[in-house]
């Protein structure tokens, strides 16, 4: 269209909704990371000794890796020294027992992001744990998810209260040597959530944790886990903002999900932590390891994210089907607009018999972007009568982005059988001029066909969070039109 | 209503209207005639504000306004349609939410109050039977998998929804058979009245006979060339174009 990069320069102006700065008084350590840091770390949070081996096993570990670089995405190196490896707000007294003790400043904060932690989030029927840079700072219906045996509390938390758990299944899903930023993690994380589900018991209402970076120069390294006993049930929904900050900053965060025998862990993502403003300047660095392992027979686990923050996105949420029949899915939507890079996809490895797998993936690439789709299926000697159906569309908005996929398959069982769909289309003009000659507005236009496009992937969301998800898109893609 | 005044346009650096002018007042029906490439398509594209076509010289004008001067969306709201010749899919989009966002930006334009779901369910459950469209086609994504003869019914379905002043009908009748003719025939005779026009771009008088127009146009090379009655159409089915020194061998059929 003649009009394109004018509308786009006019309209790109829009700001990130979340970008503001909570003035709030914070503890907060000095840059730098040695073995001290993580003592004094596992010291503030009054953890168990097993706890502060396992943190300085990860870092020695951390300090022979390399950092990987075959992700296809491009920053300057990461000074792992001028990063703070803890910011907590200071508290006025002890941890608070109840939202009354929490900081005034910090409820404001969250209502502003449109979270409520107050007692009226009941009428949304979700259940709410908040961290705020490197704590947890509430979490809301403690009492009813108690009364129906449930867990969910901030892991550090957990680390005092069920450290039999902890020990059993952190780390079993990632190891701390897994990979470079989940070594980093589980040498320095903070705070996150854990949620145990015990057996035959369907978690009575959602699970959510907003995660909320507000110092600036530090790192938040969330660790969640989630276990569901045999034949229980639960959704778990995640979202995250920043400020908007010139430096960029790291959030390496691991999540572990462990599912046993008929039980199911359905987790989701609305990921829009701070993308750098229009020049590419600043934004978050979104390292993140999250897999899911179906130990258990029937088992599923379900993956879905909206992916449209951060200035570089590396993550892949895996699923590991160890269990007979086990099942394991994935539905992204991933979106990048002026500089943002996206690296992301699955990985789903298939051990078990008859496990089955299902990846629709959804990138749209708007402004100078880029978005890849990275994923691997892969069938070991033990998978017989394992399926894998893989569905990878593009959409591109404009011709100076780029979209690429990289799917990797490795069989060692001849009865495995692996579907691969493809496509890349643009939002031609032809779909343009028929909106808008209908006197719909271009920016609607573009709104209403992205989630078209992405409409097998937000079906899969709770009510509740796929408006969101829509609007979100929306939001994102403001400036976008051509 | 619609006043078109030396007409000039083109489109990637070549003109294809070469000054056309036109009269259309409220309550007619004109039938804009001539054979392939002489600009019948693009006449209607420049009126609805395609910014693939650049126009060089010439004015438009709506009721008084200056037409050309208003992005796509606002000619869409002051009451221009266009019914495509070809129209496009939009994957994953229902035809049901397509058609209330447009018909939501229509009533927000008028400072009428937005209908919700279940009013304009019930309003496109309505239409879609003038146009023998079965209900079921408003969950499908827009002229998704849609045969041609149903793509033309959706169109004609839009308009019925829209209630534009000037409806302009862009070989509305290609590709239909005897029976879907009829059917998007009585969708744009139910469209007719005193204070809305309709503009027929057309191939062939077939069409003519079914919705009868008040004023006959034949255009060639980019002019009007020649301009009547219903009965001009009829000679043009009888002798074909040739007699106007144009040349074209399936006009008549």
């Amino acid at each position: 269209m003649a009009t394109t990069d004018k509308e786009v320069k006019e309209l790109i102006k829009r700001e990130y909704e979340h970008g503001f700065v909570t003035e709030i008084e914070s503890d907060t350590f000095e840059p730098g990371l040695n073995e001290d840091v993580i003592r004094r770390l596992s010291e503030i949070k009054q953890e168990p000794e097993f706890m502060l081996e396992w943190r300085l096993k990860a870092y020695r570990r951390w300090l022979e890796m390399e950092e990987p670089e075959w992700a296809h995405v491009d920053f300057p190196k990461v000074d792992y020294n001028s990063i703070s490896y803890y910011s907590a707000p200071k508290k006025k007294e002890d941890m608070p027992q109840s939202l009354d003790e929490v900081d005034p400043e910090l409820l404001k904060t969250y209502e502003k992001l449109g979270i409520p932690l107050h007692e009226r989030a009941k009428l949304a029927g979700v259940a709410v744990d908040a961290v705020f840079d490197s704590v947890s700072v509430a979490t809301t219906f403690k009492e009813p998810l108690e009364k129906a045996g449930v867990i969910f509390c901030p892991i550090s938390e957990a680390v005092q209260k069920y450290p039999e758990l902890v020990k059993k299944y952190l780390g079993s899903v990632v190891p701390a040597g897994d990979n470079y930023f989940a070594a980093l993690n589980s040498a320095v994380f903070s705070d996150g959530s854990f949620v145990y589900i015990p057996k035959g018991v369907r978690c009575p209402m959602e699970l959510s944790t907003y995660f909320r970076i507000n110092a600036a120069n530090t790192g938040q390294f969330e660790r969640t886990l989630i276990v569901a006993e045999e034949g229980s049930y639960v959704s778990y929904l995640e979202g995250c903002t920043a400020p908007m900050r010139d430096e960029n900053q790291l959030h390496a965060a691991v999540v572990e999900l462990v599912a046993l025998d008929d039980a199911q862990i359905k987790y989701s993502t609305v990921q829009n932590w701070y993308p750098g403003d229009e020049n590419g300047k600043g934004g978050i660095y979104n390292f993140v390891t999250k897999r899911g392992a179906c130990i258990g027979k029937n088992s599923k686990i379900s993956w879905t994210q909206v992916e449209t923050g951060s200035a570089i996105t590396w993550k892949y949420p895996s699923c590991v089907l160890r269990g007979e029949n086990s099942v394991g899915e994935f539905y992204s939507v991933a979106l990048t607009h002026n500089y943002q890079q996206a690296d992301t996809g699955t990985k789903m490895i298939h051990l078990g018999k008859n496990t089955r797998s299902t990846i629709i993936s959804k990138g749209i690439s708007a402004g100078r972007s880029s978005n890849a789709y990275r994923g691997l299926v892969k069938f070991g000697p033990g998978a017989e009568g394992a399926r894998n159906f893989t569905q990878c569309d593009s959409l591109l908005i404009g011709d100076r982005c780029g979209a690429h996929t990289f799917p990797y398959i490795e069989s060692k069982n001849k009865s495995a059988i692996v579907e691969h769909e493809a496509t890349t289309s643009k939002v031609s003009d032809e779909q343009m001029f028929l909106c808008r000659q209908r006197g719909i507005d271009p920016e609607q236009a573009v709104s209403m066909i992205v989630n078209g496009f992405c409409k097998e992937v937000f079906k899969e969301l709770p009510m509740e969070f796929a408006v969101e998800a829509g609007k979100l898109l929306e939001v994102s893609l403001e400036g976008s039109v051509g | 209503m619609l006043s078109i005044k030396n007409l000039h346009a083109s489109v990637e650096g070549k003109e294809i209207l070469k000054g056309i002018n036109l009269e259309i007042k409220a309550g007619e029906v004109h039938a804009i005639m001539g054979p392939n490439g002489s600009g019948k398509s693009t006449l209607s594209q420049v009126l609805a504000g395609n910014e693939a076509f650049e126009v060089t010289e010439g004015e438009v004008t709506l009721n008084g306004d200056n037409l050309l001067e208003l992005e796509t969306e606002e000619r869409a709201r002051e009451g221009i349609f266009l019914a495509f010749q070809y129209p496009v899919e939009i994957p994953g989009v229902s035809n049901l939410q397509f058609l209330r966002t447009a018909v939501n930006a229509m009533r927000k334009h008028k400072g009428e109050p937005e209908m919700n779901a279940a009013e304009f369910m019930k309003l496109a459950r309505e239409v879609s039977k003038q146009v023998d469209l079965d209900p079921a086609f408003l969950k499908r994504g827009v002229n998704e998998g849609f045969s041609g003869g149903e793509k033309k019914r959706n169109e004609i379905m839009q308009a019925l929804l829209l209630q534009p002043k000037l409806a302009i009908l862009d070989e509305t009748d290609s590709g239909l058979d005897i029976d879907a003719l009829k059917v998007v025939s009585d969708g744009v005779n139910a469209l007719r009245s005193a204070d809305r026009a309709i503009l027929m771009v057309t191939h062939y008088q077939r069409l003519l006979n079914h919705i009868v127009p008040d004023h006959v146009h034949v255009l060639a090379g980019g002019k009007i060339i020649k301009s009547g009655g219903r009965e001009l159409a009829l000679e043009l089915e009888e002798r074909g174009y040739g007699w106007l020194g144009i040349k074209d061998e399936v006009a008549a059929q």
